[in-house]
């Protein structure tokens, strides 16, 4: 399905070299639902953006159903059937979440019988689609909006960047559900990046991340009790250590 | 009428053959085509080109089309419409400029619109300009507006400059009288060499007179634009002036707004940004599928609708 070969990703930062992603490879496969999670700034939302093309690695492959789609454009990876709700969505002055639904769809969406997306991430219909997918928005609608439009496409691989940031909890357990309910069909592969237990507990595999690299990947029952026990590594202020230094297992 | 009028007269004013209603359809400087309703008369001007369009008082749900086409090159036109809207009418009004020109002579068709606003009145008033054909003549349009809005009156103008407009200098002048209610709307696009400056002001004299300006524009390839909006608050009112560009390729874009207030209980604000379409919003439609091109097409179209 998608496999990553060594993939890295540097970054310049005043003219210094930082290795943001040092070295993944992960093989996903089809009908499966993946949870990344680990401290942020771990490299979780680099990877995502790699793979939908977003940020080209600096090396590495990247094969998508047999073929090799390091080199392709964002439009081509969307037109294969990739797909990214971005964490921190970008807003539009304009543009309605009508249009915007389309756009994904890549049809009219019907939204006279509110059988659309909208309804699947709590929001109604008639009070959003006609508005402007702008300031106006509050945090917490924008990002439902976001999931919608990806929730709205037939894709082979899903992936979603902390799609419970900002969601109040009525709509995240609607959310759950629709996660789920996804899962249940099995029609693609379902990435999910979140510092959420409960979309931890949907997984069927849990991806560790952390400072660019794969720290655990495994079954959930096999990850999810150590994730739970706490970090088996931090950092001792107390004792006058310095974040990232003098670490104490 | 020719089907390159009629391309024109659907660009400027959506007509698809004669308008229902009063209308007047002006080209070449000769009326071609004019009707008079029982509520809205259209007559001639005596002393200089132009029409009167009056609209008695009480006049509801009536639309009044007036459409100017230039389809001979080198052509020169001013013309002078006044609208007289009685009391408590609420009205459409559709006016619009499409030049035709293919040849090396420029083109140009000022516009002097007076609207008397009576009473309590409401008017919608919708303003296309658009400009086409590949000769090297110049298509210009410098219209100027006068509103005066009485008490209680509400105007919303939209004025639209779609494309191929050379050269542009569109005045507004507007008084405000009390209760009265006026939102001024531009959108603009530019490209190629153009030019388009605006300029605006308007003059709140009663209380509770309110103003909305909102300017929306892009400017393309090397074409240059200016806004001088310009409020002033004379009595109790509230102003919001807005202007938003999108600068591409090497163009400019020049913002120069002033909010007078003239009054303490005068509430104005003043906003403007210019900059060039945000790099994620086209990464954004880039991950629905569309390309590059298509989705700054779909950012552009939406800022302009
Ligand atoms: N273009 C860049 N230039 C410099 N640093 C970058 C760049 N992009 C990302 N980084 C850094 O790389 C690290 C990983 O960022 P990333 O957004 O992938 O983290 P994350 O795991 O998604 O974190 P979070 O849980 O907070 O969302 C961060 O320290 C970030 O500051
Ligand atoms: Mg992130």
């Amino acid at each position: 399905m998608l496999v990553l070969k060594d993939i890295k990703f540097d970054a310049y930062n005043e003219g210094k070299k930082v290795e943001i992603i040092k070295g993944i490879s992960l093989t996903l496969e089809p009908g499966k639902l993946y949870v990344i999670t680990g401290p942020n700034g771990g490299g979780k939302s680099t990877l995502a953006k790699i793979i939908m093309g977003i940020e080209k690695s600096t090396s590495g492959e990247i094969w998508f159903e047999d073929q090799n789609i390091t080199d392709a454009s964002i439009t081509e990876r969307a037109k294969l059937g990739i797909g990214y709700a971005f964490q921190q969505p970008p807003r539009f002055k304009g543009i309605k979440v009508r249009q915007l639904l389309n756009l994904s769809a890549g049809h009219k969406v019907d939204c006279r019988n509110c059988k659309n997306s909208l309804v699947e991430v709590g929001l109604c219909t008639q009070d959003y689609i006609n508005r402007d997918v702008d300031t106006s928005l509050s945090g917490g609608e924008l990002k439902r909006i976001e999931i919608a439009t990806l929730l709205n496409r037939t894709l082979k691989l899903a992936l979603f960047d902390e799609p419970e940031a900002g969601i109040d909890l009525w709509s995240f357990t609607k959310l759950t559900e629709t996660f789920s309910k996804m899962h249940e069909k099995k029609e693609g592969t379902i990435v999910i990046i979140s510092h959420q237990e409960r979309i931890l507990e949907l997984a069927d595999e849990i991806i560790m991340v952390s400072e660019g690299l794969v720290q655990r990947q495994g079954p959930k029952d096999e990850i999810l009790p150590t994730i739970l026990m706490g970090p088996n590594c931090y950092c001792d202020f107390t004792k006058g250590g310095k974040p990232g230094y003098d670490c104490v297992r | 009428m020719t089907v390159l009028d009629e391309h024109l007269l659907e660009t400027v004013a959506e007509l698809h053959g004669v308008p229902e209603g009063a209308y007047n359809i002006r080209k070449d400087g000769q009326s071609v085509g004019r009707k008079s309703t029982a509520n809205i008369e259209i007559v001639t001007k005596q002393d200089k080109p132009g029409i009167d369009i009056i609209i008695k008082p009480g006049t509801k749900n009536e639309s009044v089309h007036i459409p100017v086409i230039l389809t001979e090159e080198g052509f020169k036109d001013m013309v002078y419409n006044d609208f007289y809207i009685g009391e408590d009418a609420d009205v459409l009004i559709v006016a619009g400029c499409g030049i035709s020109n293919c040849g090396p002579q420029d083109s140009q068709h000022d516009g002097i619109h007076t609207f008397h606003i009576g009473k309590n009145a409401h008017v919608r008033y919708v303003e296309k300009h658009y400009g086409e054909g590949d000769g090297t003549g110049q298509k210009i349009l410098n219209p100027l507006t006068n509103i005066n809005l009485e008490e209680g009156a509400r105007a919303e103008m939209e004025m639209v400059q779609i494309r191929g407009v050379n050269s542009t200098i569109r005045t507004t002048n507007a008084t405000i009288g009390p209760k009265a209610h006026l939102v001024l709307e531009e959108r603009m696009m530019t490209h190629g060499n153009q030019l388009a400056e605006t300029r605006m002001d308007a003059e709140i004299v009663g209380a509770d007179g309110s103003v909305q300006v909102i300017s929306r524009s892009v400017a393309r390839d090397q074409s240059k634009q200016i806004f001088y909006p310009r409020v002033i608050g004379k009595n109790r009112c509230k102003a919001h002036v807005q202007c938003d560009a999108i600068i591409m390729d090497h163009a400019q874009v020049r913002s120069i707004p002033e909010i007078d207030a003239q009054h303490s209980d005068a509430e104005l604000v003043h906003e403007a940004a210019i900059g060039k379409i945000a790099g994620e919003q086209i990464i954004k439609l880039m991950t629905l599928g569309l390309t590059e091109l298509e989705a700054e097409e779909a950012i552009l179209q939406g800022f302009l609708k």
